[in-house]
């Protein structure tokens, strides 16, 4: 196909990816002062209740059903389900935590749009993922309509394919989606942009929503203390100190 | 046992004066920054009232602090697992408006006003939305000396159990000053809420302090504190609190709104408890009783096998002398004159108060004044003791009487011996004191001389840091090392908004104004 494609779903994931994974980990080596989820929620509650949690629980059903959808290697997902199965599983779940999604999104924008104090405080930045995001989730909801047409799951095997191929670094990864619909197309286009401007927004927290598990298990209870030999005088000099430290 | 200490604060309610000095030089210090104008580290409430935030005491609507589950406790905003899923809409978190919309105002206009037929006002301007505001309709401190009817200030969480409705009265009418800051708790609700572990208990100090890299913005800590002591910056996207002038008190100075302190009510000094018993003490079954385990905590510093397990717990030497001179622990302990603010939370807070006398009520001067042994029934002080009591011992009346008995034979006893030439040693015998606890008490409650208020031990903070790699370093910044955390070079974002209301202009060189960035 065309250089433009071959640069899209050839090289394009990888340069994606590279920024994600390096730029979020500059970002938070160097800048973790800015590195927060950015809520708005102490200036105007209203629509970010419904307007939040629709979109977040939604998204993250989306985000784990792509993550285990793509990822989990066609033996092992043979074993659990047949293709139709799997067409059908991402359609409806998929379809459904989509819409709630988008939903949610829609209240989100809306509220930055209409609410004096929420407008007042917007960055250019903040409209510009809400809006990238409303796009993939309707690009994402609008490719139901095509795999409808081909229940036996051949569209879908072959996205499976592309998706394990970038992992795999397959040879000629794109042909893979030479006669997919354009609408695959620019979902896939459009994700990977996600994660190239991951690092440079608010996206940043979903890192740290996912490292929020750890709070089940850790201890109530916070204490942190200087180094013991700092607290215990005497004895201790300055050069002690120092030479534990390097 | 594991012994720690903890620098705590008393503050004598009955010297307060409501002066605003306290929240006025913390908010110069730590607080006059864009996205926290509304918070005040240290704020000052008149009582009875619903106060700041609004509604604060009542943990049934905001869920903060502790409640029993079992023979525990657990967050009153639910399980770990309750707190993760109320992660991207906390319906227990206040909105701004709870504290008030900060506001500024157009003074420029006074100053460039055309002629007018009236005379030029600065109309207020939000901070928020850069807009007019048609009404200010809350402030930090809108109910200052009974401000507004009595019908919204009697929703005060301490009038629980009593009848109210007398208190509306002019003849009934009762006040008091009620300055709060962060409690630095022993089981701080905030720290146990942070999902992403960013706030820590100091071990040295017990200071509370929230790491700002560290802070994701999740916002539940700002609900898990009963005190709302917890401030969302909703520019920078971080909780910020009082910070309990760390610097300050490093080098053993107190902190900004005890120094400041005009009416000398505040007193900082060392309390050694066992941190082994937290977790038991802040379970007690009768949340009555959360004082008495909480005073059981603390651990007597003349005591010579407490200070060997001290020692041997990493206690340094001086930090040992410091509590043995705590005008804290003699007030809490010794006199058992000074309360913490509601213990039921279970958050064993350190900020603790005297209770305030006042004077004798309009029903008691109508010739009923019930004396009892040279000193009035405390009784029949205009605030009632049930109203101290809930808010300072979880409803339990008698501590709180025997502490304002106490204060009132002291008053009595001082009256005696400088007026009419005679110690009433009796008096002072029926409220459980001798000459020399309170001689001990006028000094450090009447004359409170500035050596005796604060008793603060240096932390020795230069075996924890060697100064000769700090030189030539950026002091106090918010993370990154050097970098304000703000700036427009980076590529990864910054604050939120919190544009200037008034923009800066600054005439160039080329002779242009321009907007100057801040």
């Amino acid at each position: 196909m065309s250089a433009l494609h071959s640069f899209l779903f050839g090289i394009y994931p990888y340069i994606a990816l590279a920024v994600f994974f390096v730029g979020s980990l500059i970002r938070f080596d160097r800048d973790q002062y800015t590195w927060k989820s950015d809520s708005s929620q102490l200036l105007r509650r209203g629509e970010l209740r419904w307007g939040s949690n629709l979109f977040h629980f939604g998204v993250l059903v989306v985000f784990f059903g792509h993550l285990f959808g793509f990822l989990i290697p066609d033996s092992i997902a043979d074993l659990m389900m047949t293709p139709t199965e799997h067409a059908l599983l991402a359609m409806i779940g998929g379809g459904v935590a989509g819409v709630a999604a988008l939903a949610g999104l829609t209240l989100l924008i809306h509220r930055r749009l209409t609410d004096p104090r929420i407008h007042a405080n917007t960055r250019p930045w903040d409209m510009g993922v809400l809006t990238i995001l409303w796009i993939q989730l309707v690009l994402g909801l609008w490719t139901i309509y095509f795999s409808a047409q081909h229940l036996d799951g051949a569209n879908f095997l072959r996205l499976v394919a592309y998706v394990q191929g970038i992992v795999s670094f397959r040879v000629g990864n794109a042909d893979l989606l030479n006669n997919v619909p354009w609408v695959y197309q620019a979902h896939i286009a459009l994700g990977l942009t996600i994660f190239l401007i991951f690092p440079f927004t608010r996206l940043a927290h979903i890192w740290s929503g996912f490292a929020t598990v750890a709070y089940l298990f850790r201890r109530p209870q916070i204490v942190r203390s200087r180094p013991q030999e700092a607290r215990t005088l005497p004895g201790v000099t300055r050069g002690d100190v120092a030479a534990r430290q390097r | 046992m594991k012994i720690r200490a903890q620098i705590a604060m008393v503050l004598n309610l009955d010297k307060c004066i409501g002066c605003h000095t306290c929240s006025v030089t913390c908010k110069n210090v730590w607080t006059s920054r864009v996205g926290m104008e509304y918070a005040w580290f240290n704020n000052v409430e008149t009582k009875p009232g619903i106060g700041y935030p609004k509604d604060w005491e009542n943990q049934e609507r905001w869920k903060g602090g502790w409640e029993r589950k079992g023979d525990g406790i657990r967050l009153k905003q639910g399980s770990r697992l309750g707190v993760l899923m109320k992660i991207f809409s906390n319906p227990n978190l206040p909105q701004i408006d709870d504290y008030y919309e900060p506001f500024t105002y157009d003074y420029e206009f006074i100053q460039t006003a055309p002629e007018m037929p009236t005379p030029p006002a600065a109309r207020p301007i939000s901070v928020i939305t850069r807009q007019r505001m048609q009404k200010i309709e809350w402030g930090p401190n809108w109910e200052e000396i009974l401000g507004g009817e009595f019908a919204k200030r009697s929703q005060d969480y301490n009038f629980a159990d009593m009848q109210k409705d007398m208190y509306g009265e002019f003849e009934n009418t009762f006040m008091m000053y009620l300055p709060r800051l962060c409690e630095h708790c022993l089981n701080p609700a905030c720290v146990a809420s942070c999902p992403s572990g960013s706030i820590y208990k100091r071990e040295e100090d017990g200071i509370v302090l929230i790491d700002q890299d560290k802070c994701r913005g999740w916002r539940m800590c700002v609900s898990g504190c009963p005190y709302k002591k917890i401030y969302y910056n909703w520019t920078s996207g971080k909780a910020e609190k009082c910070i309990f002038c760390y610097p300050r008190i490093e080098v053993g100075q107190p902190t900004v709104c005890s120094e400041t302190c005009v009416g000398r009510i505040r007193y900082l000094g060392v309390l050694l408890y066992d941190a082994d018993g937290i977790e038991k003490a802040a379970a007690a079954a009768d949340a009555q009783d959360l004082y008495q385990a909480q005073l059981d905590l603390f651990l007597d510093p003349h005591d010579p096998d407490v200070q060997a397990q001290a020692r041997k717990d990493g206690v340094p030497e001086n930090w040992l002398e410091a509590a043995r001179r705590s005008p804290t622990y003699k007030m809490a302990i010794d006199w058992k004159i000074a309360f913490p603010l509601h213990p039921e939370y279970r958050t064993l807070p350190m900020v603790w108060y005297v209770p305030p006398l006042s004077p004798i009520s309009s029903r008691a001067n109508a010739g009923q004044v019930a004396e009892a042994g040279g000193i009035p029934d405390v009784r029949s002080l205009r605030i009632p003791v049930r109203y101290l009591a809930n808010l300072l011992t979880a409803g339990k009346e008698e501590p709180v009487v025997q502490a304002l008995e106490r204060m009132l034979a002291m008053r009595a006893f001082y009256r005696g011996r400088q007026l009419d030439g005679h110690d009433d040693v009796d008096l002072l015998a029926r409220v459980g004191l001798d000459v020399a606890a309170v001689e001990s008490m006028h000094r450090y409650l009447s004359i409170a001389d500035y050596e005796d208020r604060f008793v603060i031990p240096t932390t020795h903070r230069e075996y924890a840091e060697t100064a000769y790699y700090l030189r030539g370093e950026c002091g106090f910044s918010f993370g990154n090392g050097c970098s304000p955390g703000e700036t427009s070079e980076t590529l990864f974002g910054g604050k939120m908004g919190g544009k200037r209301v008034f923009p800066i202009r600054v005439r160039g060189e080329d002779g242009h104004e321009k907007v100057a960035d801040y």
